[in-house]
């Protein structure tokens, strides 16, 4: 894998093709967890081990396995990864598993998964898969990171909140009190407040994909009449 | 042609089939690895929940393992069996921690843990899980207000239950406006525990039937 690759798969990844505000696959749980940032960040990393996994593990048996039951095979795998992670969080972070509880298992069904194998891991090398999937992931976690920075500011006046639950008592240091003795803004914490936010990112989004389009052409005219 | 058409179909069966055996094999492994600390982890978190209600100094046995079960009751609004703790310091019991559920909130049930002493007042109350309004009727949660500390210490009286009401209906509990249907339930749950704790007193401080109570799974 070139380095030039790598670069490409990341920049699709994080920003060309981001699932969470370009390609919008896999809203359930962006509109259902990104109530705040702890919470939207550690289903947003647990959603990313899953695909990264899946893809590296799909894409070198990719070859071994029939076309006509890639789907259910497929499935099957990323149902056994996402069962494998639940064990491991209900074990070890038991806290947190409390709050994301039926995400988890819900990360199998979660359409992007099976859309970057399908996609990507089933055509391309296991390297390239595994960094898709990863990218794909992380572009996905950081949306829901400033979705659930938004929702929790607005909606809680605090940033970081329930952190203890991840590292224990001795983080709740880490809690930002944003605004102090806040009332609280109840559109933000419920799903409504998740649609017209993620629908404010996505109009950025735009906004600055298509500047930079209209930059590069205006750039392209200049150097046209420059050589002309 | 028939032939090649059944062997394309065994060989995508027995592939399918392959992977099963594969993923379950990993996925008993991973069982097998974590089942004693997840059940570790679960048994923390309850006696946790418990000992806030029950400081951890006032009892000596293991109140996850010293439990009886409860029988589906319309006072403990448990429409399947649940349990009860017992804390016990020196043989003595302190107090009793029973599951119990208010059916009635405004998203449905809510579930509780009411800890009664053994002289019948409450050592408090906690929401185990609730799907109230957010920033609305989820005061009745500890880790947003400390409303629910308002049961610590209260009792039964003679004659007296029209206190058991919040103050909007004439009783002695506080709410807060625009959500009273919550602490209503919650306030009639614990009301109903106390008096089923009255009923059945002696049945839930009696000692352990035999020390090998295996704390039962719930969920």
């Amino acid at each position: 894998m070139t380095s030039q690759e790598l670069k490409d798969i990341f920049y699709n990844g994080l920003w060309k093709q981001n699932t969470g505000v370009v390609q919008l696959l896999g809203l359930c749980p962006i509109l259902a967890v990104s109530s705040s940032v702890v919470n939207a960040v550690s289903l947003g990393l647990a959603t990313t081990l899953v695909m990264a996994i899946a893809s590296a593990t799909i894409s070198p048996i990719r070859s071994a396995v029939p076309n006509e039951a890639r789907i259910p095979v497929f499935i099957l795998i990323i149902a056994v990864l996402v069962t494998v992670i639940q064990f491991a969080m209900n074990a070890f972070v038991h806290p947190l598993y409390l709050v994301l509880g039926i995400f988890i298992p819900l990360i199998t069904t979660n359409c992007i998964v099976l859309a970057r194998i399908e996609a990507f891991a089933s055509k391309q090398p296991p390297l390239q898969s595994g960094a898709d999937g990863l990218a794909m992931g992380l572009g996905l976690t950081a949306v829901l990171a400033v979705l659930g920075g938004i929702r929790e500011l607005f909606g809680h006046g605090t940033l970081l909140s329930g952190i203890d639950m991840v590292f224990g008592p001795s983080a709740k240091a880490l809690v930002i009190t944003v605004v102090p003795d806040y009332h609280g803004f109840l559109l933000a914490i419920l799903p409504p407040g998740a649609f017209v936010t993620l629908g404010l990112l996505i109009a950025g989004k735009n906004y600055m994909t298509l500047r930079a389009a209209a930059n590069a052409q205006r750039q392209q005219s200049t150097t046209v009449t420059a050589t002309a | 042609m028939r032939r090649t058409m059944a062997k394309a179909a065994l060989h995508t069966a027995m592939n399918v089939l392959f992977f099963t055996l594969i993923g379950t094999t990993v996925l008993a492994l991973t069982y097998l690895q974590t089942k004693e600390r997840i059940a570790k982890s679960e048994q923390e978190e309850k006696l946790k929940l418990i000992s806030q209600l029950v400081p951890r100094s006032s009892f000596d046995n293991n109140i996850v393992a010293d439990t009886v079960a409860l029988r589906p009751d319309l006072l403990l609004g448990t429409t399947s069996a649940g349990l009860a703790y017992r804390a016990r310091k020196d043989g003595a019991p302190v107090a009793v921690a029973m599951e119990v559920i208010a059916p009635d909130g405004y998203s449905g049930r809510i579930d509780l843990l009411v800890a009664i002493q053994a002289d019948g007042a409450l050592a408090g109350v906690r929401v185990v899980t609730h799907k109230e309004t957010p920033g609305l009727g989820d005061y009745i949660d500890i880790a947003k207000s400390n409303w629910i500390t308002g049961f610590d210490g209260k009792a039964l009286l003679a004659g007296k239950d029209s206190d058991w009401q919040v103050k909007k209906d004439g009783g002695q509990f506080d709410y807060m406006a625009g959500a009273t249907i919550t602490p209503r339930a919650v306030v009639k749950a614990v009301h109903h525990a106390l008096q089923y704790y009255a009923l059945h007193r002696e049945a839930l401080l009696a000692a352990p039937v035999a020390a090998s109570a295996q704390p039962e799974k719930t969920k």
